[in-house]
């Protein structure tokens, strides 16, 4: 059992279909599909994980600055550490709202020529 | 009277409670996996669930499979004993679904079928990538399964007051069976709705506890943190960072590697990942992730009340008798709020809230054993042992067979690990997924160059470096609080070895690619490629 689709067919034919792929992976349709897609998710990710260690890296080496009070008897830290559960929510609704009007519609215009095609 | 005299006469008091809650959980589950068993009719039913349940039933069903005994036990005694240090757990292991979101639950529900090993073997040799995907897989699965049977063996001693060897080991062999049972009759279908069913209980739960927490405190969250920095006896430095890794620079070191390995290893557990194959499209699958970020999100936000509440409430010396990790910290702090441990009160919540955190690692450990028997059968028996030509049934039946072999691995060393560090021992699975399997699945994703023999030494290079680290850590040998506490030859000083491996286990990655005489296959890639992206001939 490989993992391409439908095994079964004869050689020949998924030879097609494989060039088939590297044809659509060259188009420039494709390109751009890509394109929206990492140049938002690959940035977001380095600056989250970045923000992320800013908070690790605080809490280790900042102590008196995390410590520090703001309400009563809550602190820097715990403020740092709900911005954190903050920000995770707003991130998951930015990507899927990037996704379903910047991605989804170009993938299935791709997937659907292609199936059209074969 | 000790306050361990004192839990062991409360405990048996209820005991007939608790014991049903138990089993009418135990039995409710395995009536809905009777029931899934019979729908569970080919491979597909078996590995992916059918791939019919919608975005929101998987987002259940993911936050049931990944809010273990960790979550619940292990971040409610970190914090309780160890104050904000605690809550680093909760943070890391939600931040951590990003990683998950915007770069590989999609693509991998497009190009995979039933295992992570399917997107790591894709553009490589499939034999030694789908081996080393399987070995990995396992011994992440394995590494959990020891953390949550650990819980279990903890929760039960203290709520069923069993103090002989004998009743320990008896509770940890019924906990395999049930599991055995679960995974091997309802497949992934069974083991779904036992997780979403845990998870709408273990939400309730929590639910219900941080509601009497705060209304004691007015809903005053100043005050909780307050009588926590007080209570607890450290002071206002309870509420800072630094109470347990603020030591010195090593442990500092421990909280950064701690950290990292967090942050990176969701994306990278096996367990978790199969679970994008129970829905039908990419979508889907990206809902789901939404649905568990905001179910988990809000979870963790609740362990703020548990943590805190439990060193707010409770006397800390008898957190510690209890148990020397805190992991018993949320069942006595629901035994307190109820009204303490003489009232009927108490002794209602303290059963309902055991009953929960027991059904939470039932759960977790069935979805643990499907994905390292999946693996097994899919990976390592139907595409290298076999080569592809097992039929269905026979793969199936692998599947079952392996449950049964991991079922007993998980059950011998869960006897031997009933005393370590809940959260602790998670966070080491975590470690070594990242290390081992997230690089390979980027680099698979995302890399055109990417060589088989950068695969194998990224997820061999991160397995053993991070495993290895572990064997000479603390964590095995040298402490009071070690796996072997009276033997010593630790060399690495780091509990956690993501600081170290995770970063190896990229360089490998890349190294070996670089070094590799063979061609990356250009057409191979072309397909994931377009695949991953546009859900093209997806299963």
């Amino acid at each position: 059992m490989d993992t391409a689709p439908a095994d079964d067919r004869p050689d020949d034919q998924r030879q097609q279909v494989r060039s088939s792929y590297a044809e659509v992976q060259a188009s420039a349709e494709f390109g751009e599909l890509r394109g929206a897609h990492r140049s938002f998710a690959f940035p977001l990710t380095i600056a989250f994980v970045s923000w992320y260690l800013l908070y690790v890296l605080l809490s280790n080496y900042a102590g008196d600055f995390m410590g520090a009070k703001v309400v009563g008897h809550v602190n820097v830290a715990l403020v740092f550490g709900l911005a954190q559960f903050l920000t995770t929510f707003l991130i998951a609704w930015w990507y899927s709202r990037h996704a379903a009007t910047k991605l989804d519609p170009r993938a299935e215009a791709i997937k659907s020529r292609m199936e059209e095609r074969s | 009277m000790s306050f361990q005299q004192l839990a062991a006469e409360s405990a048996s008091d209820n005991r007939p409670l608790i014991i049903t809650l138990f089993a009418v959980f135990v039995l409710a589950t395995l009536g809905i996996t009777v029931w899934a068993g019979r729908q569970t009719k080919d491979a597909n039913d078996f590995y992916a669930g059918g791939r019919q349940f919608s975005g929101f039933q998987n987002g259940l069903a993911i936050s049931g499979d990944y809010m273990s005994a960790a979550s619940f036990l292990g971040i409610a005694g970190a914090i309780a004993l160890s104050g904000y240090d605690g809550f680093l757990y909760s943070i890391g292991f939600l931040v951590a679904w990003l990683v998950a979101l915007l770069l590989v639950a999609e693509p991998l529900r497009n190009s995979g079928r039933y295992t992570m090993g399917d997107v790591l073997a894709y553009r490589m040799r499939q034999r030694p990538v789908r081996t080393a995907a399987g070995v990995s897989t396992i011994v992440v699965s394995i590494f959990y399964l020891l953390a949550q049977m650990a819980g279990a063996g903890v929760l039960v001693s203290l709520l069923l007051g069993i103090t002989s060897e004998a009743g320990k080991i008896l509770i940890v062999v019924l906990v395999g069976v049930v599991m055995m049972l679960y995974v091997t009759i309802g497949g992934m279908k069974g083991t779904t709705w036992v997780q979403m069913v845990k998870a709408v209980l273990l939400i309730a739960g929590t639910l219900l506890i941080t509601f009497l927490v705060l209304l004691k405190f007015n809903f005053n969250i100043s005050d909780l943190l307050g009588e926590a920095a007080k209570n607890s006896g450290i002071g206002e430095s309870f509420l800072e960072p630094g109470l347990k890794y603020g030591l010195n620079a090593t442990t500092k070191l421990d909280f950064i590697s701690l950290g990292i390995a967090l942050v990176l290893g969701t994306a990278g557990l096996p367990h978790i990942l199969i679970r994008f194959y129970t829905v039908p499209t990419a979508q889907a699958a990206r809902k789901s992730v939404n649905w568990a970020i905001g179910i988990i999100g809000v979870f963790y936000l609740m362990t703020i009340a548990l943590g805190f509440g439990a060193a707010a409430l409770l006397d800390r010396d008898a957190i510690i008798a209890s148990n020397k990790s805190g992991n018993t910290a949320a069942p006595l702090l629901a035994e307190e709020i109820g009204g303490g441990p003489d009232s009927t009160g108490g002794a209602i919540l303290l059963a309902v809230i055991s009953a929960v955190a027991f059904a939470t690692i039932l759960a977790v450990v069935a979805g643990l054993t499907l994905a390292s028997s999946s693996s097994f059968a899919h990976d390592l028996y139907a595409n290298v042992i076999r080569k592809g030509k097992a039929t269905q049934k026979e793969e199936i039946s692998a599947a079952r067979w392996a449950t049964v072999g991991i079922g007993t691995v998980a059950v011998v060393l869960g006897v031997f690990a009933r005393d370590l560090n809940v959260a602790g021992l998670v966070a080491l699975a975590f470690a070594v997924a990242a290390s081992a399997n997230l690089p390979t699945i980027l680099y698979s994703l995302f890399w055109k160059r990417f060589t088989t023999q950068g695969a194998l030494w990224s997820i061999y290079g991160g397995l053993i470096s991070s495993v290895f680290l572990v064997l000479f850590s603390p964590v095995v040998s040298g402490k009071e609080t070690s796996m072997f506490p009276d033997v010593d030859f630790h060399w690495f000083p780091l509990e956690n070895p993501g600081l170290i491996s995770i970063p190896l286990g990229f360089l490998l990655g890349w190294l070996g690619t670089l070094v590799s005489k063979e061609q990356p296959d250009k057409d191979k890639y072309a397909e994931l490629e377009v695949r991953s992206l546009t859900g093209h001939g997806a299963h």
